[in-house]
C-alpha cells in the first residue's frame, strides 16, 4: 500500500556501510531517546526511595570529602564554604565517572540488540551518558540547596557553567566510545574502567582545589583532562575567588577534543565488526 | 513484479580459532600470542619442531557466492539444516554484519524480526515494551500510537498491558513481541525461526497476518523455519541452502520434497556412517539388536535397542555411550547419555574392547521415524568415534482403542504415560 514514489535503494556491500551512517543516525534518532527513556525508567524500579538514590550518592561523598579534605587535612577552601567547594568538583566528576562506566559497559550490556537488529552502535554508548546527564540535573538540586543554606550568591562567571558541562559530557563521551569498542573484543576493560574511575577521583581535584598544586607542576596536572573541566566547573560557581588556570584549561580542551576524535573514529572502524565478536 | 531484493555473490567468511576458547579475545591472550609469534621461530633443537604451538585459525565461509532475487509480494521460505547458513543470510540482508565478498540490492526499507523480543525489558510494562520494541524496530512514536490499539488486539494481552513483561508467561510475552513486528511498516520483512515458541493458534495467526501483508499490502516476505509446515502454508517459493551455498530454488512443494529426501538415510550396515575422530580407536563392528543394517524397526511391545560396539583400543580410555535421537525436521527429540547425565563412564583397557548397552525407550512412542546419531565420547572432552545420521529408527506406533494409530508425523511427539 505505502507505495513511495522515490523508494529507498540500499546497496550493502563491504565496507560500504560508512556511506549513510549520518543520515542513518538521524533516523534512528527517536531510538536513542527512547533508550535513554528506557535506562531512566528502569534505574530505580523496585527500590524503595527511587530517585533519591541520586541525591543520597553524592551528599554522602561530599560529607566525607568535607571532613577529611576540610576539616582533618585542613586544605584552605578558597574563601567559600567547603562544602560548596568539593560539591561544584564532584558534580562534573560524578557525572563523568559514572558516565564513562555505563557508556564503556553499555555495548555488552545490550549485546542482544547487536547481534539481532540494525541501528548505528553509537546510539548504546550515547544514551548511557544522557541517562547520567539526567541524574546530574537532579544532583545540581543539593548544591542549590547548599548555596541557599550558606546564603551563598554564585556570581555572574555561573554563566560558563554550560560550557563546561559540555566539556564534561564530550570527555565523558569521548573516554566512553573507545573504551567501549575496546570492551566488545577485550574484556579485560571490564576491570580496568572501574580502576580508572577510583584513581581518577583522587588525580583530579575533586576534594581539594587544584591550587594546591604548585604552580610548576600545574600544566603537567592539566595532561589530565578533567582538571580542565572541574577547575572550570568550580570557578564558574565560586566566581572571583578562585582565579583559573588557562594554558591548562586549553590543554584540556584540546586534549577533550583529540578524545572525541579518535574514539568515534576508533569506534567507527571496530563497529561493523561488534556482531561478530561480542 | 520488480526485482526487490537482489544478491549477487554475496559471500561472508568466519574465522574460527580452534585452541583455547573462541569468542572474544582476552588482552592477554593478544599479548601472549605475540611472544609466542616470536618463539614459534625457536625450535627445539633435537626434535626440529617450534617449542610451542600456536593458536590454530581457520577461514570458515557462512555463506558462499550466493545468489538469487525476490520479486516484490514474494514470501520466500528459507529451509536447511543447522548451520547451514541461514541465519547468516538473514544477518547480512538485516545489514546486522557486513558481507565479506559480493554485493545486494535491496529496494525499500526492510525491517528484520531475527528474534522475538529483542530489547524487551523486563522491568517494564506492556505498554512501555510496545514503545521501545517499536523504536528498536524502526518505527516512529506517531507510528507506534496510531497502531498502538491494533498490537494490543492482536496480542491479546490487554488485560496485562500495564504489568512488568517479568511476569508475563512466556507465550504473552511472545505474542505481545510478534504484534509489535507485525505491524511494522516496511516493504520488507524478514523473520528467522521465532515462531518456535507460542502456542499453535497463535501461530497460526501469525502466519495468517504474515500471508495478509505479503497478499493484500504487495510486501516481501523472507521467512526462515524449520517447521516445514509453516513454510508449506506460508511460502510461494521455497530456498534451500546447504553449507553456505543454494542447493535449490523453487516450488515450496518440489523444494520440500527433495530437503526432506536428504533427511533420509539409505539403506546399509550402520558401520559405513563411522567418523573416526581419535586416531587411538578403531571400531570394528557395531550391531543393533543384533542387527548390522542400519533399519530398524521398533513394534508397540518390543521397546529396546540393543547397541553392541566392538573394537580396538591403542591404550586405556575412558570412554561412554552417546545416542541423540533426531526427527526428520532435524530436531533432536531424545538423548541417551549415561555418561553425561549419571556420570557412568567405564574404563576400557588397552587392546580389544565391547561396549554393551540397551537403550529403553518409553513404551509409548508414537509412529514416527528417528535418525541415530552414535558417538563414543570421552563426556565433556571429546568425540572419539561418530557414526552421524547412521541409522533409521521406525517406531510402529501404539494402537489406539479404536484400533487407529496415532500418526505423529509433524512432530517426533513422545507420548508418556
Amino acid at each position: 500500500m505505502t507505495e513511495q514514489p522515490n523508494e529507498i535503494e540500499l546497496i550493502i556491500e563491504p565496507n560500504r556501510l560508512k556511506k549513510n551512517y549520518w543520515n542513518d543516525l538521524w533516523r534512528f534518532r527517536e531510538l536513542f531517546l527512547f533508550l535513554a527513556w528506557r535506562d531512566i525508567l528502569v534505574r530505580y524500579k523496585q527500590t524503595i526511595i527511587g530517585l533519591a538514590w541520586s541525591l543520597i550518592r553524592p551528599l554522602l561523598t561530599m560529607i566525607v570529602f568535607t571532613v577529611i579534605f576540610g576539616r582533618l587535612a585542613k586544605l584552605p577552601s578558597e574563601g567559600v564554604p567547603y562544602p560548596i567547594l568539593v560539591y561544584a568538583g564532584m558534580l562534573p566528576w560524578q557525572f563523568f565517572s559514572t558516565s564513562f562506566s555505563e557508556a564503556s559497559n553499555s555495548l555488552l550490556a545490550n549485546s542482544n540488540m547487536l547481534t539481532k537488529i540494525y541501528f548505528p552502535r553509537l546510539i548504546i554508548p550515547a544514551s548511557a551518558v544522557i541517562v547520567n546527564f539526567v541524574d546530574f540535573l537532579i544532583s545540581f538540586i543539593i548544591l542549590i540547596g547548599l548555596m541557599i543554606w550558606y546564603h551563598y550568591v554564585p556570581s555572574w562567571t555561573i554563566l560558563y557553567l554550560p560550557l563546561f558541562l559540555v566539556l564534561a559530557l564530550l570527555t565523558a563521551m569521548g573516554a566512553g566510545l573507545y573504551v567501549a569498542a575496546l570492551n566488545v573484543k577485550y574484556r579485560d576493560f571490564k576491570y580496568i574502567v572501574p580502576f580508572v574511575v577510583q584513581f581518577g577521583l583522587y588525580v583530579s581535584p575533586v576534594g581539594f582545589s587544584s591550587n594546591v598544586v604548585p604552580e610548576k607542576w600545574r600544566l603537567l596536572y592539566s595532561i589530565n583532562p578533567m582538571v580542565g573541566v572541574i577547575d572550570g566547573f568550580r570557578w564558574s560557581i565560586i566566581g572571583g575567588n578562585s582565579q583559573i588556570y588557562l594554558p591548562g584549561l586549553m590543554l584540556s580542551i584540546g586534549l577533550i577534543i583529540f578524545l572525541l576524535i579518535f574514539g568515534i573514529w576508533y569506534f567507527r572502524k571496530m563497529e561493523k565488526t561488534f556482531a561478530d565478536i561480542i | 513484479m520488480s526485482v526487490v531484493i537482489k544478491v549477487e555473490h554475496l559471500s561472508k567468511s568466519y574465522i574460527i580459532r580452534h585452541q583455547g576458547q573462541s569468542g572474544y579475545v582476552a588482552l592477554r591472550d593478544v599479548i601472549a600470542d605475540k611472544v609466542k609469534g616470536t618463539l614459534h621461530k625457536t625450535k627445539n633443537l633435537v626434535t626440529n619442531r617450534p617449542v610451542i604451538k600456536t593458536a590454530e585459525k581457520e577461514e570458515f565461509w557462512a555463506l558462499n557466492d550466493v545468489n538469487f532475487d525476490v520479486r516484490q509480494g514474494e514470501r520466500v521460505g528459507i529451509i536447511g539444516r543447522n548451520g547451514a547458513g541461514k541465519s547468516t543470510l538473514l544477518k547480512v540482508l538485516s545489514r546486522i554484519t557486513e558481507p565479506t565478498l559480493g554485493r545486494m540490492t535491496i529496494k525499500g526499507r526492510i525491517a528484520s524480526l531475527l528474534e522475538v523480543g529483542t530489547g524487551f525489558h523486563p522491568e517494564l510494562t506492556g505498554r512501555e515494551n510496545i514503545f521501545l520494541n517499536g523504536a528498536i524496530l524502526g518505527m516512529h512514536r506517531a507510528e507506534i500510537k496510531s497502531k498502538f490499539d491494533e498490537i494490543v488486539a492482536f496480542s491479546e494481552v490487554e488485560k496485562f498491558l500495564d504489568t512488568p513483561v517479568k511476569r508475563y508467561s512466556s507465550g504473552m510475552y511472545v505474542r505481545l513481541a510478534f504484534a509489535v513486528a507485525a505491524y511494522l511498516e516496511s516493504e520488507i520483512l524478514v523473520i528467522d525461526e521465532v515462531l518456535a515458541v507460542g502456542d499453535a493458534e497463535f501461530q497460526k495467526k501469525c502466519l495468517g497476518k504474515m500471508h495478509d501483508v505479503s497478499q493484500y499490502q504487495g510486501r516481501t516476505v523472507l521467512f526462515v523455519s524449520h517447521n516445514i509446515t509453516a513454510i508449506e502454508q506460508l511460502c510461494s517459493g521455497v530456498m534451500l541452502i546447504d553449507k553456505g551455498k543454494i542447493l535449490l530454488t523453487g516450488n515450496t512443494v518440489e523444494v520440500i520434497n527433495e530437503y526432506l529426501k536428504t533427511n533420509t538415510i539409505v539403506s546399509g550396515e550402520i558401520i559405513d556412517a563411522m567418523k573416526i575422530c581419535n586416531n587411538q580407536i578403531m571400531v570394528e563392528s557395531i550391531t543393533i539388536n543384533n542387527l548390522t543394517s542400519n533399519m530398524i524397526e521398533i513394534s508397540p511391545e518390543e521397546n529396546k535397542l540393543n547397541i553392541n560396539i566392538r573394537g580396538r583400543l591403542a591404550e586405556e580410555r575412558r570412554m561412554a555411550l552417546e545416542v541423540r535421537f533426531f526427527d526428520q525436521y532435524d530436531h533432536l527429540q531424545m538423548l541417551y547419555s549415561p555418561g553425561h547425565l549419571y556420570g557412568q563412564i567405564k574404563i576400557f583397557k588397552k587392546g580389544n574392547f565391547e561396549m554393551n548397552e540397551t537403550i529403553v525407550l518409553p513404551d509409548s512412542l508414537t509412529k514416527n521415524e528417528f535418525r541415530l546419531t552414535i558417538d563414543i565420547t570421552q563426556p565433556n572432552i571429546e568425540v572419539l568415534v561418530s557414526f552421524p545420521n547412521s541409522v533409521k529408527v521406525n517406531c510402529k506406533g501404539i494402537q489406539g482403542r479404536t484400533g487407529l494409530e496415532f500418526p505423529a508425523t509433524k512432530s517426533g511427539l513422545l507420548m508418556l504415560k
